[in-house]
């Protein structure tokens, strides 16, 4: 076999298209197994695992979310911190949470273990949904209603801070989300972890 | 059978064009077309005039975030943040490989420039589109960051500046097309076109693309901003990052091309196989228009199937390439120096490496802290999943600073200690610090991109002026461990940004107070010029009965690259761990879905 050994700045010379040497194929097959874990992971992980960005999306028109977040607010009203409502609505139920420069209202407080279908949109600009400290982040856009499943896995006071810059007081942008044990119901089902189970 | 850098491979058919606008290198023996070399060097030098730019910006926004020091006013830094961006990722990089695909598609062809007044009309383009950017950004006309999602409003001058920028660009992608067929019709090369022009095409197939995608977006954004009409924020998000992200595939499709650039110059490196390693190219290309998605992860506008499909850019095949190039780079330079004699053991070849020649060393930074750090990270946080995790914290910003900075501007820099002497025929100045400076600012990036993925890891924003949220309604208190990690940032970030000003530096010098090359003796050192131009690598006599053997069954499995193959199982085992270790991470929040 004729061999034309050359450097990426010169040009081959006849048919480049010629077998690659074992070790280098090895890498090419083992490389694209790689790929496919992981791809297959993602399909994977919808099925078993418990953490997907899936929801229940649809167009809302940015004042008619806002009226909803302020109807469910006078609903399920206990109280108010900083003239803000604070919500306390039933487990299994619609939630609602508007973003605008430059706040999250209302303050919510859910329940440990609890499933809620939390509803995430905003009344003007792109703003950034991220739950402190768990550390998760979601897209808010205006004019899109992104409804997620989600369960509380702990209790505590937790923030949620805007990390989508929405203006001069971005960094002014903080919520508040409260989840508590479930009241006197001790023997109730615990909350999975989630995760692979 | 040619050496590494042929002594001369002027074509046939290239007295036609002659005349006093062609010279010969004086190290290579290539033509050189004086006028292509011209646009290189207004392209390099207004490319580098945005790096510093948008160095300075890089400091003052570092020590703002660095709570400690926490030096710019609000409006200042989001408005610098803006700038930095604008500044690095678009007019510093895209300058640059304007000036790439100018020196790769005459210089490395024996070619000419056939459209001189077309380059310079779109240089004066992308030169005015760039001043009015940045006019409006210092002006707080476009208080936007380099996203602008809709609906945040800049000047619509801002999105027309952009506008003209691209289509600078374009025209400039269009003479290099022009010049490649120009220079199969004059014939100045023989065969196929070397990989390295392979990979800068690429790199221009995917710009056309991109750009495409840059006017369907900037366009109707421009209208816009007049009023003329209605732009959905969701699909905004979209193009812009189909626009945002196939741009960063154009800046890996050049950065590959000059590690295989660099390679062959610095140590003779050779390909080990064209059909892989093209082949690899054409894969950027296929699933280009697909890079919006890891963007848009945890977007309301879409659903997972997208996403899935999306995001792995069809089955991650565009990853598969970058797997397949951070073996063949790496390989092609061990079986390069293994020819030219350095055939111990397993690691021989790369100890006796030019680590003292920066353009060597550029190479091997940008390459390990591309594959090692901005590669496994990009791949993990764009899964569909774990961008729960990730989206908009500071692991983001930290991991694209591994790759377009750490891994395309380290390669660009590298390059430019050669394009000095062979562009501009002048001496690198300072050379005691050029040395220096790669290590300086990979050094410098390591830390800074590290400590910014830990630091994300704790849910800290990227784009954030005071995470003590003093003016906060209610209080948020990090993890006392978050004040160590954005320290480390401020210090590798000031690190780096020192490598820049350096970088800047002795480009600034050699090239307008350099001292002219003058007299080039073969194999004698010379201050100032890289070791692999005045000592090009050559290949030991018995070259072809060297491959010949090292390819044969005495070989073994491990065949003519074994040091690699060890080299890229470990980076294999540290990218699965990392996969996992996120999954892991991942599990423990709340269900969501
Ligand atoms: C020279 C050293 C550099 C330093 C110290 C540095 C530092 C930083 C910092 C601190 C941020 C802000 C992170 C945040 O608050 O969200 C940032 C953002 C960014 N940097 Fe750099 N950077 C450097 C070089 C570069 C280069 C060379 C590029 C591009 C080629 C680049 C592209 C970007 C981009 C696109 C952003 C995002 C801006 C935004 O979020 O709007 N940087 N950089
Ligand atoms: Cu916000
Ligand atoms: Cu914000």
């Amino acid at each position: 076999m004729h061999i034309d050994i050359h450097t990426g700045l010169d040009s081959p010379k006849g048919n480049w298209w010629k077998p690659a040497h074992r070790a280098e194929k090895t890498w090419v097959v083992i490389a694209f197994a790689w790929c496919m874990v992981l791809f297959a992971m993602m399909p994977l992980w919808h099925w078993k695992g418990g953490q997907n960005p899936s929801g229940i999306r649809r167009r809302v028109e940015p004042g008619e979310f806002y009226k909803r977040t302020l109807e469910f607010s006078a609903q399920y009203k206990v109280g108010e911190d900083r003239g803000m409502p604070i919500v306390a609505p039933p487990p299994g139920s619609d939630v609602y949470l508007t973003a605008m420069a430059f706040q999250w209202t209302p303050i919510l407080k859910l329940q440990k273990g609890k499933e809620y279908i939390l509803h995430l949109s905003s009344l003007d600009v792109n703003h950034g949904f991220s739950l402190y400290p768990i550390n998760i982040n979601f897209q808010v856009v205006p004019g899109y209603d992104y409804g997620l499943r989600v369960t509380p896995n702990a209790s505590g006071d937790f923030r949620i801070i805007c990390n989508e810059f929405c203006g001069i007081g971005h960094h002014t942008m903080v919520g508040r989300v409260i989840v508590e044990d479930p009241p006197a119901a001790p023997a109730a089902p615990v909350a999975t972890t989630g995760g692979i189970q | 059978m040619t050496g590494p850098v042929p002594a001369s491979a002027i074509g046939p058919a290239t007295d036609v064009a002659a005349g006093t606008r062609f010279n010969v290198c004086a190290f290579t023996g290539r033509r050189l077309d004086e006028v292509a070399l011209r646009l290189v060097r207004w392209n390099a030098v207004t490319s580098i005039v945005a790096l510093l730019i948008g160095a300075i910006a890089a400091v003052l926004i570092v020590l703002t975030r660095w709570q400690a020091v926490h030096l710019l006013p609000a409006i200042w830094f989001y408005r610098i943040l803006g700038v930095h961006g604008m500044s690095m990722l678009i007019f510093f990089i895209i300058f640059f490989e304007m000036a790439v695909l100018h020196f790769a598609s005459t210089a490395l062809l024996n070619a000419r420039n056939v459209a001189p007044k077309i380059s310079w009309i779109a240089y004066g383009l992308m030169l005015l589109g760039a001043l009015m950017v940045e006019y409006l950004m210092w002006a707080g006309k476009a208080d936007v960051l380099f996203t602008s999602y809709v609906p945040l409003r800049a000047h619509p001058l801002y999105y027309l500046g952009i506008i003209l920028f691209a289509v600078g660009a374009l025209i400039v992608t269009g003479v290099f097309f022009a010049n490649l067929r120009m220079a199969k019709r004059e014939r100045t090369y023989e065969g196929s076109m070397p990989l390295v022009v392979y990979g800068a095409m690429t790199a221009a197939i995917i710009a056309v693309i991109t750009l495409v995608h840059g006017a369907m977006i900037y366009i109707p954004t421009f209208l816009w901003s007049l009023g003329l009409m209605e732009v959905d924020p969701q699909v905004y998000r979209m193009i812009w990052w189909a626009l945002g992200h196939s741009s960063q595939q154009i800046n890996v499709a050049a950065m590959v091309a000059i590690w295989y650039m660099l390679g062959a110059l610095t140590v003779g490196a050779v390909v080990l196989n064209e059909k892989i390693s093209r082949s690899a190219f054409v894969l950027y290309i296929l699933f280009i228009s697909m890079a919006s998605a890891h963007h848009l992860l945890v977007d309301p506008g879409m659903g997972s199937a997208w996403k899935v499909v999306n995001t792995s850019y069809f089955m991650y095949m565009a990853v598969l390439a970058s797997l397949l190039h951070g073996f063949t780079v790496p390989a092609g330079m061990e079986l390069g120096m293994r020819l030219r004699g350095y055939t111990n053991g397993m690691f021989d070849w790369l100890r006796r490496a030019p680590w003292g020649d920066p353009g060597f060393s550029s190479l091997v930074l940008s390459v390990v802290v591309f594959g090692f750090i901005g590669g496994i990270t990009g791949v993990t946080i764009g899964t569909e999943q774990i961008n729960i995790i990730v989206h908009n914290t500071l692991r983001s910003p930290g991991h694209f600073h591994a790759t377009v900075v750490s891994g395309t501007a380290m390669a660009f820099m590298g390059a430019t200690y050669y394009l000095i002497p062979l562009v501009f025929r002048k001496k690198v100045a300072l050379w005691g610090l050029a040395k220096l400076q790669p290590y300086i600012f990979a050094g410098g990036m390591v830390i800074f991109t590290i400590s910014m993925t830990f630091a994300g890891t704790f849910g800290v924003p990227r784009r954030h002026w005071d995470i003590s949220f003093s003016q906060a309604p209610f209080d948020v208190a990090f993890n006392p461990a978050v004040d160590i990690f954005l320290a480390l940032v401020a210090l590798g970030g000031i690190t780096a940004a020192t490598g820049a000003f350096i970088f800047i530096a002795i480009a600034v010098k050699s090239v307008f107070f350099g001292e002219p090359i003058g007299q080039v003796t073969p194999n004698t050192h010379m201050r100032g010029v890289p070791q692999g131009l005045t000592h090009p690598p050559k290949h030991s006599a018995d070259v072809a009965e060297r491959w010949e053997k090292m390819h044969g069954p005495e070989s073994g499995f491990m065949g003519p690259a074994p040091g690699t193959l060890v080299l890229v199982f470990v980076f294999l085992a540290a990218f699965i761990l990392y996969f996992f270790v996120n999954w892991k991470v991942l599990s423990f929040v709340w269900r969501i879905g």
